[in-house]
């Protein structure tokens, strides 16, 4: 393990790879600071520029380095314009937009930029100690039991969807799933449901969806809702006090350390993410605060910005843990990260740490320097970076979606994948309107290959479907998957009935 | 804003319209789901070479379960079985339509389509900068200069970026003139 990681560090510590998590450190925070393009849309519009390096282990740096800065540039604009980008970084505004409010943005930016530093280096301490040790116990799967798994995982991406979510949640995983059938698989050797369109013929791109389902929507939103982008005020022009008292830090340093952990254990669990863990790390950490305390939550609290911001760094970190090691990714975001990972011609799971230490490792050590990189050169920065809040929305809208047009286009070259992508965007804005949730369909797409590829094998191995009963760990995995999707969705019917009696 | 936001009308009417919707929405799920199985069922099989129906796993035979898994979802949903209420989130309420800007939303999906159809015949210079200007003009950009000036720029310096940097091939004049 120990050569691994020297490897790894080496690899992470070349002036090539250094400068791939700096440009997308920067170009992350940039571009996630704009309303509309989340670091899903971020990544995915990234991936061709990737792919182009050849390099896999500087491409997933990159691509690492985007993500963490497109999470930071989502918390810098819901702190300073109250306009969360995406559903993790709300719970920071609802303490860091006060600040603001109060003139004391730069103090914001910073408690944001040391939680998440924090909590993405905690996180990344604990991914070293976890991942190895849980990719061990993965080799030990047959692929029944890895089919098993992966419907595990996608019914607890299902049952994490919310109250009155899951069967929704479930339905869109399915149809995830069902996209994934079109084309021409690797199995069998015969194109299916491509409607004779030669474009199918090689399937749905995994870009073209993540667009279509992502920045489409959201960008449609803010064409349809003029006011669903925030302005920036005067007062968010004066960010010049980046400094905080020592009193502010003895305050924040047990509720990161808290957090992280709490953090980085939700994001383990697939499904559950970053959202989740900023959210529930707000509340724990008000219900710990003194009564004096409390009252301030809300109102510009130091401890309420730090809770959510460690918390969701933590997640994100930890949703790695299932990526790498199972190669099962927890959130929309690992899941985008992952077909990249195998348009590079990389498959993660549990073989990854032995075959491609230098990958394995030098992902992992890049989020801590990615980390580090935010700390201490975008956060000076961000005055400057901040002035792209002022870009006017007659500019932004078009550009934004000519960017995901482009994503899609470069992918594929194929002006036929631009219409699909249109079509599947309007067809998710119609979904989000009536609270679908995406992600699981998106994970369900570029899971669906690798759950056909293990069921097939399984199905091979064993002449049929015996393996569902024969073998018992199959047996007991997806039992443990019904479960998680009927008995919270009956608790939920529960719940309902009784509150309308 | 218009009529009472609060009074028991509109609030019957905004919860009787997303309920609809996404019911709706899963009964149409539900019939592409039968179109999909209906294909895996009876469609499938007979273009099947017979050495390989000796094999315990058919191309059918993945999208037979998903089928028969996608169509019970689908129906749970339409019946509402886990008794959903309304989902209150950060999204844009489906019943107040009028109040949002749809006429240019549909333009500017009609202007996305446009691009996809153009980009081929017309290269991609001239293209990307018609999709931007058009859409900035479309949502009330009127300083022309600026808007000329600056997507002008934007289309150049995304082509030279894509085919010089990237090395990705694009079509940068129309097919008609040639260089």
């Amino acid at each position: 393990m120990l050569e691994g990681f020297l490897i790894g560090l080496e690899t992470a510590l070349s002036i090539k790879n250094l400068l791939m998590v700096i440009g997308g450190c920067i170009i992350g925070t940039f571009i996630g600071m704009l309303p509309g393009l989340g670091p899903m849309s971020i990544i995915a519009i990234m991936i061709p520029v990737a792919i182009s390096i050849g390099d896999p282990s500087a491409a997933i740096i990159l691509l690492a380095g985007v993500y963490y800065g497109a999470v930071f540039g989502g918390s810098t604009s819901s702190i300073l314009i109250n306009a969360p980008g995406v559903a993790s970084t709300v719970a920071t505004s609802f303490d860091g937009y006060p600040m603001t409010r109060k003139g004391k943005a730069g103090k914001a930016l910073t408690i944001a930029a040391i939680a998440s530093f924090a909590g993405g280096t905690i996180g990344a301490i604990l991914l070293v100690l976890f991942a190895p040790a849980l990719a061990t116990v993965a080799l030990l799967f047959h692929s029944s039991a890895y089919f098993a798994l992966m419907v595990v995982g996608l019914s607890a991406i299902a049952a994490f969807a919310g109250t009155g979510q899951i069967t929704k949640a479930v339905l869109m995983t399915i149809a995830g799933l069902v996209l994934a059938t079109i084309g021409e698989g690797a199995q069998f050797n015969m194109p299916r449901f491509t409607m004779g369109i030669m474009d199918l013929q090689s399937g749905i791109g995994f870009i073209t969806l993540a667009m279509a389902m992502f920045a489409i929507p959201e960008t449609l939103f803010l064409i349809l809702d003029p006011n669903r982008s925030g302005k920036p005020d005067e007062k968010q022009s004066e960010i010049t006090n980046l400094r905080i008292t020592k009193d502010e830090a003895k305050q924040i340093t047990p509720v990161i350390a808290r957090q992280s952990l709490q953090g980085f254990l939700i994001g383990v669990m697939p499904g559950a993410g970053a959202t989740i863990a900023s959210f529930l790390g707000y509340a724990v950490e008000r219900n710990l605060a003194t009564p004096e305390e409390r009252e301030q939550f809300g109102k510009g609290s130091v401890k309420g910005l730090a809770a959510p911001e460690s918390a969701n760094n933590a997640a994100c970190t930890g949703s790695f843990v299932p990526l790498l090691t199972l190669g099962i990714p927890g959130s929309g975001t690992t899941a985008i990260l992952l077909g990249a990972l195998i348009a590079l011609n990389v498959s993660p799971g549990p073989r990854l740490m032995e075959d491609q230490p230098e990958i394995f490792w030098s992902v992992i050590l890049s989020m801590y320097f990615g980390n580090l990189v935010l700390l201490i050169l975008n956060l000076p920065l961000i005055p400057y970076i901040a002035k792209v809040l002022t870009v006017p929305r007659t500019f932004l809208i078009p550009f934004i979606l000519f960017f995901t047009l482009m994503g899609a286009y470069i992918g594929q070259n194929n002006a036929t994948e631009l219409l699909i992508l249109v079509g599947l965007g309007v067809t998710a804005t119609i979904l989000r309107f009536a609270a679908f949730p995406l992600a699981p369909l998106l994970i369900g797409f570029i899971l669906g290959p690798m759950l056909e590829d293990n069921f097939s094998r399984a199905t091979q191995l064993y002449d049929g479907i015996g393996f569902v009963w024969e073998r018992p760990m199959t047996a007991v995995l997806l039992i443990i998957a019904i479960s998680l999707i009927v008995l919270p969705a009956w608790r939920s019917r529960r719940a309902a009935v009784s509150l309308t009696k | 804003m218009s009529g009472p936001v609060n009074g028991p009308d509109s609030f019957y009417l905004k919860k009787g319209n997303v309920m609809a919707l996404d019911r709706y929405i899963a009964l149409v799920i539900a019939v592409i789901f039968l179109v999909y199985g209906y294909t895996a069922f009876f469609e499938m099989d007979g273009l099947l070479p017979p050495i390989l129906k000796r094999n315990p796993i058919w191309p059918s035979t993945f999208p037979k379960i998903l089928s028969v898994i996608g169509v019970l979802a689908a129906l749970s949903v339409v019946i509402n079985l886990e008794k959903a209420g309304k989902q209150v989130g950060d999204d844009l309420d489906i019943a107040k339509w009028r109040e949002y800007k749809v006429v240019q939303a549909l333009l500017l999906v009609g202007g996305m389509v446009l691009y996809a159809l153009t980009l081929r015949s017309l290269g991609f210079l001239a293209s990307t900068f018609l999709f931007l200007a058009g859409g900035s003009i479309l949502l009330g950009e009127r300083r022309l200069i600026r808007l000329v000036l600056i997507t002008a720029i934007a289309s150049y310096g995304i082509w030279y970026l894509v085919d010089t940097v990237l090395g990705i091939y694009m079509t940068p004049y129309p097919s008609w003139f040639k260089v």
